[in-house]
This record gives C-alpha cells, sequence and structure tokens, in this order.
C-alpha cells in the first residue's frame, strides 16, 4: 500500500510537469496546429491525473472522467481541425502571428 | 452501489434541457428532407422547440435531482434556463433575415444554435463537476463553428480559429482543476465538495485552492473575465452579429451559472475573506480588472462590435461582484447576479439587434460613422437604441440601473464597498461611449440607414418592452431571482 501511495504521487507530479509543458507550448508555438497539440497534451494530463487519483481513491469515477474527457476532446478535435483546415485554405497560413486583421 | 432504474434517473426533472437537445437533433434530420427554399421552416420549429423548453421550465416548483444528482432542477435551474431560452428566441429572430441578405445558407445554424443553448441550460443545471465540464464544451463547441460559419470569409474564419484556441486551452484549465478537486476529495459531485471541505477542514488544502483556481480560469475565459478576455473583442467582431448577439449572453448565463454553482454551491467555504488565499480575493481582483479594462478600452473603440464586446467584459465585471458577494454569504448575491443576466439579456440583445438593422448585407456598417443619422431617418430604430444604451449605462427606470443597483447593495452587504465604488465609477465612464451612440444617431448629419424586417422589428419590440416593463415593475423578476438562493446552497 505504501509502494502504490508513492507511485500515486509521482503520477500526479508528472501529470502536473505535462500540463506546464502543454500552457508553454500554448504560450510559445506560433503555428495553430503546435498550439492545438499543447492544448491536447493539457487535456490528456489531467487524464493522467484523474486515473492516478482514482487508484489512489479505490473508485472508478476518475477513469470514466478520463473516458469522457478523451470523447469531448474528440469531439473538439474534429471540429478544431475543420477550422484550421478552413482558415488555411482561406487565407494560406495557420502562423497566428500573420493573422491579425482583427484589430482596434 | 445500486444499479440505476429509469425511475431513479428521473428524466422528467432534466426534461426542458433534453427536448431542447432531441429538438435540435431531430432539425438536423428534418433538414435532410427539406428543399433549399424551404429552409425557413427550420427557424419555425426551432422557435416551437424552444417554446416547448420554456414550458416544460415552468411546470413544477421545489428541487429535485435527475441522473443521480447531476443534473439539479430547482429554481437557479430554471432561472437559467428561462434566460437562456429567451436569448436563443431573439438570437433566431435577429438570424431569420440575417442568414439570408448575408448568405448564410447552411442549414446547420439552427441545430447548432439550439446544441448551444442546451449546454448553457446544462451549465446551470450542473450537480456535478464533471456536467460542468460537459455542458461547457456543449456550450462552446457549436459556438465555434457558428463563429466561422461563413467559411468564404477570411475574418470570420480567423476569428474563429482564435476563438476555438482559446476557447480549448480554457476547457484544458477547467478540466484539470476538477481532476485536482478529484483528488483531494475522492467526488466530483458538488454537494460532496461542500460538505467535504466543511468536516474535513480543508479550507487551507493547497491542490483544493489551485483547483478552484484553475476552474475559476476556466470558467474566467467564458465569462469574458480579464484577463482571459483577449478572444473576446476579435471574436465579437468577426462572428455574423445574431451569433454574437446570441454568445454575449449564452455564454455569459452559462459561465455565471457554472461559477455560482462550482464557487457558491461547492467551494463557498474557500471563499474567506479574512483568511488569506481563498477564491473571494482573487474574484476581487479578477472584478476589479474586469470593470476598469472593459469600460476604459470601451472607450476608444471605432466598431461598434468591438465597443460591445468591451462593455460586455465590464458588464462581466458586475456580475463578478455579485458572484463574491454570494460567497461571502449575502444571500441576496446569487439572487443579483440572476437578475443582472436578465437585464443583460434584454439590453445586450436589443442593443445588437439594432446592430443588425444597421449593418449593411457585405458586412460593413458596424463602425460608429454608420450610424450616423439613422435616428432621424427611422425614429423608432433611434428611440429603442436610445432605451437599450441608457439602460446599458444603468440609468433609471430601466432595467439595467435595477440589475446595477442589486448587486452595488449585494456588494455593500458583504464589505464590498471599494468594489462597489469602482462599480460606480466605470458605471459613469460608461455613459461616454454609450451615450456617444445615441447622440451620433440622433445629432449627426449622415447617410446611415436601417433595414427592419418583421422579424428583427419584433425582436426589436419585445426587447424594449422588455426593459421597459423589467425596469418599472421589477418586482416580478427579482422574487423569481431571489427564490433561487436557498436552493443554492442548501
Amino acid at each position: 500500500m505504501d509502494q502504490s501511495a508513492v507511485n500515486i504521487g509521482l503520477y500526479v507530479i508528472l501529470s502536473g510537469v505535462l500540463f506546464t509543458i502543454g500552457i508553454v507550448g500554448v504560450l510559445v508555438r506560433r503555428s495553430a496546429i503546435m498550439i492545438f497539440m499543447a492544448i491536447e497534451l493539457m487535456l490528456n494530463s489531467a487524464n493522467l491525473a484523474l486515473v492516478a487519483f482514482a487508484r489512489q481513491h479505490g473508485g472508478v469515477d476518475g477513469q470514466i472522467i478520463a473516458f469522457l474527457v478523451m470523447v469531448i476532446a474528440a469531439a473538439e478535435v474534429a471540429v478544431g481541425l475543420t477550422i484550421i483546415v478552413a482558415v488555411f485554405r482561406r487565407i494560406k497560413t495557420v502562423d497566428v502571428d500573420k493573422l491579425h486583421s482583427l484589430k482596434g | 452501489m445500486d444499479v440505476p432504474t429509469i425511475e431513479s434517473l428521473n428524466l422528467i426533472a432534466a426534461l426542458p434541457t433534453m427536448i431542447v437537445a432531441v429538438g435540435a437533433g431531430v432539425i438536423l434530420l428534418i433538414e435532410l428532407f427539406l428543399p433549399k427554399e424551404e429552409r425557413h421552416w427550420l427557424a419555425i420549429l426551432s422557435v416551437v422547440v424552444i417554446a416547448v423548453g420554456l414550458w416544460l421550465t415552468f411546470w413544477d416548483g421545489g428541487r429535485t435531482d435527475a441522473f443521480g444528482g447531476m443534473y439539479v432542477a430547482d429554481g437557479f435551474t430554471r432561472f437559467v434556463n428561462i434566460v437562456a431560452l429567451g436569448t436563443a428566441f431573439f438570437a433566431i429572430l435577429m438570424a431569420y433575415d440575417y442568414n439570408r441578405r448575408r448568405g448564410i445558407t447552411r442549414a446547420e445554424f439552427y441545430p447548432l444554435l439550439l446544441f448551444s443553448t442546451s449546454g448553457a441550460m446544462l451549465m446551470g443545471a450542473a450537480g456535478d463537476l464533471v456536467i460542468v465540464f460537459i455542458a461547457l464544451e456543449l456550450l462552446s463547441i457549436p459556438l465555434y463553428i457558428m463563429t466561422g460559419i461563413r467559411r468564404d470569409d477570411p475574418i470570420a474564419q480567423e476569428s474563429a480559429l482564435k476563438y476555438f484556441l482559446l476557447g480549448a486551452f480554457a476547457s484544458a484549465f477547467l478540466i484539470y482543476g476538477i481532476a485536482l478537486t478529484y483528488g483531494v476529495i475522492g467526488s466530483t459531485s458538488l454537494d460532496a465538495v461542500l460538505g467535504a471541505v466543511t468536516s474535513q477542514g480543508l479550507t487551507g488544502n493547497p491542490l483544493l485552492l489551485l483547483g478552484a483556481g484553475l476552474m475559476i480560469v476556466g470558467l474566467g475565459f467564458k465569462v469574458a473575465a480579464v484577463p482571459f478576455h483577449m478572444w473576446t473583442p476579435d471574436v465579437y467582431q468577426g462572428a455574423p452579429t445574431p451569433v454574437t448577439a446570441f454568445m454575449s449572453v449564452a455564454a455569459k448565463v452559462g459561465g455565471f451559472g457554472a461559477l455560482l454553482r462550482v464557487l457558491v454551491g461547492a467551494f463557498q467555504d474557500l471563499a474567506g475573506a479574512p483568511r488569506a488565499g481563498g477564491w473571494s480575493l482573487t474574484v476581487w481582483a479578477v472584478a476589479a480588472a474586469t470593470m476598469i479594462l472593459g469600460n476604459l478600452v470601451a472607450l476608444a473603440q471605432r466598431d461598434i462590435k468591438r465597443m460591445l464586446a468591451y462593455s460586455s467584459i465590464a458588464h462581466a465585471g458586475y456580475i463578478l461582484m455579485a458572484v463574491i458577494a454570494a460567497g461571502e454569504g449575502v444571500e441576496a448575491g446569487a439572487g443579483a447576479a440572476l437578475f443582472y443576466l436578465m437585464a443583460y439579456m434584454f439590453t445586450n440583445l436589443g442593443a445588437f439587434a439594432i446592430v443588425v438593422a444597421v449593418e449593411k448585407d457585405d458586412g460593413s456598417g458596424t463602425d460608429l460613422d454608420s450610424f450616423a443619422g439613422v435616428g432621424r431617418s427611422n425614429l423608432w430604430l433611434g428611440l429603442a437604441m436610445a432605451l437599450f444604451m441608457l439602460s446599458l449605462t444603468g440609468i433609471p427606470p430601466l432595467v439595467g440601473f435595477f440589475g446595477k443597483f442589486y448587486i452595488f447593495k449585494a456588494a455593500i452587504d458583504a464589505g464590498l464597498v471599494w468594489l462597489a465604488v469602482i462599480g460606480a465609477v466605470t458605471s459613469v465612464i460608461s455613459a461616454f461611449y454609450y451615450v456617444r451612440v445615441i447622440v451620433k444617431m440622433f445629432l449627426e448629419e449622415g447617410t446611415g440607414e436601417a433595414k427592419v424586417p418583421w422579424a428583427l422589428a419584433l425582436a426589436i419590440g419585445m426587447l424594449a418592452l422588455g426593459v421597459l416593463i423589467t425596469g418599472l415593475l421589477p418586482a416580478g423578476a427579482l422574487d423569481m431571482a431571489e427564490g433561487v438562493i436557498l436552493a443554492l446552497a442548501p
């Protein structure tokens, strides 16, 4: 039991590290695709935390929530990639620094 | 653990939300068999679905739970439902003619609007953090699509991309906050969180505070609170105007519904003004920054959609003030927030309806100069805009005044005197940019003109009446809003 408690702490720390990498990725990257991938990393770090906590609490709630997050992430991917493709077709770039026609 | 039966799920309680979502799906199916020139039936069917949803909302009283406590049907839910459905109704009236003028022929428009509405309704009904997350996505994903529904328009595409990236970023914060809360408490039920925080003395737990903070970030994005507001002006400007109108109110209703449920219904004991590190101090700073920045930047805007975007940021600040008051234990806080949301629905939708009328077929004509002289050539339209602008400023006896009054009163009762002072001062500043629109419409010469087809005229008329009636007789709506408080924090 002690052994697994230590392990769960490590998983949570790992998920925190992944989440932070995701935030940094969103803030630093300029391509919409890379930003989107960083967001997916953040969602998956939450999944890791959920599953680790589910193990700690000895229930399955966290695992079920992780599934829900996956489903919603898939829906987001479908819409998000469509928007990115549409933008690329229309404006010929997905570099967020070059998308600045809206200002004021 | 009991295996739930159909009876124990108590689906009846969740019927208003379900009928809207199911109705949207049915309309999508009907569209398949409808010839292109008969598409206006989709709008009419959507209004029917909304009417059924409203009728079911008024059905019975008291608190009941559906889906084992995940869906809470109480006065709060009912109020959020009414505002969300009303917003959808007026947005459809605005879009009815606008879509044809601007060549938005895609039949998915109305079903997407209904899906998004059901998301907003679900956010106010959330009894579980997981529902907050799912409802947020149900609200947001159709909005991303509707923002970019004009696929040949580069501006709309750009704003859809910005909205999507920042919205997805925000939901990642929300779900991580939920994961941390689940880790500490072992459950995602709001009641369980509330109970555990009190009974286990978790008020200083760093992981729980971090989780609550991340959730505030995620929901703060949705309601456009500073510093999470960057997307608002760009998206408001780039989206089709009826969509902007819809999202400006529906996203706020959903976002604040969930914020009140989470912060007051689950994390109330974490608020703690005297104890440093509670959420009320953080939200205090966010509210102050939101009111100040929103109102000051709005002064400099030349495009009315951008101006209304910053004004909507500013109004988020006022409602946040009520959220803090509710968190501090002032019972009128939640009621004041809800009343303000209803006032904001009438007023802000009205302002956007006028923008729809003045906007030209090619999408131009949203700059302030296009409004010059509109009040002279079209007196009633000008008077309606004056009404909405004065209500947004908060001039008595319009509904916007009572909204602000109840919020300031709740804030002062909660000891948030400085925040109320900031609110009052920024309200005065806001008069400059709101009144400027009226001056433009009546006192300046111009070639501005407006097209008001019957559906739009109906929307403007009903909204203007709403502003006047709830302003002159605020008691009924306020009673309803105050009835929710007991339900919120059991």
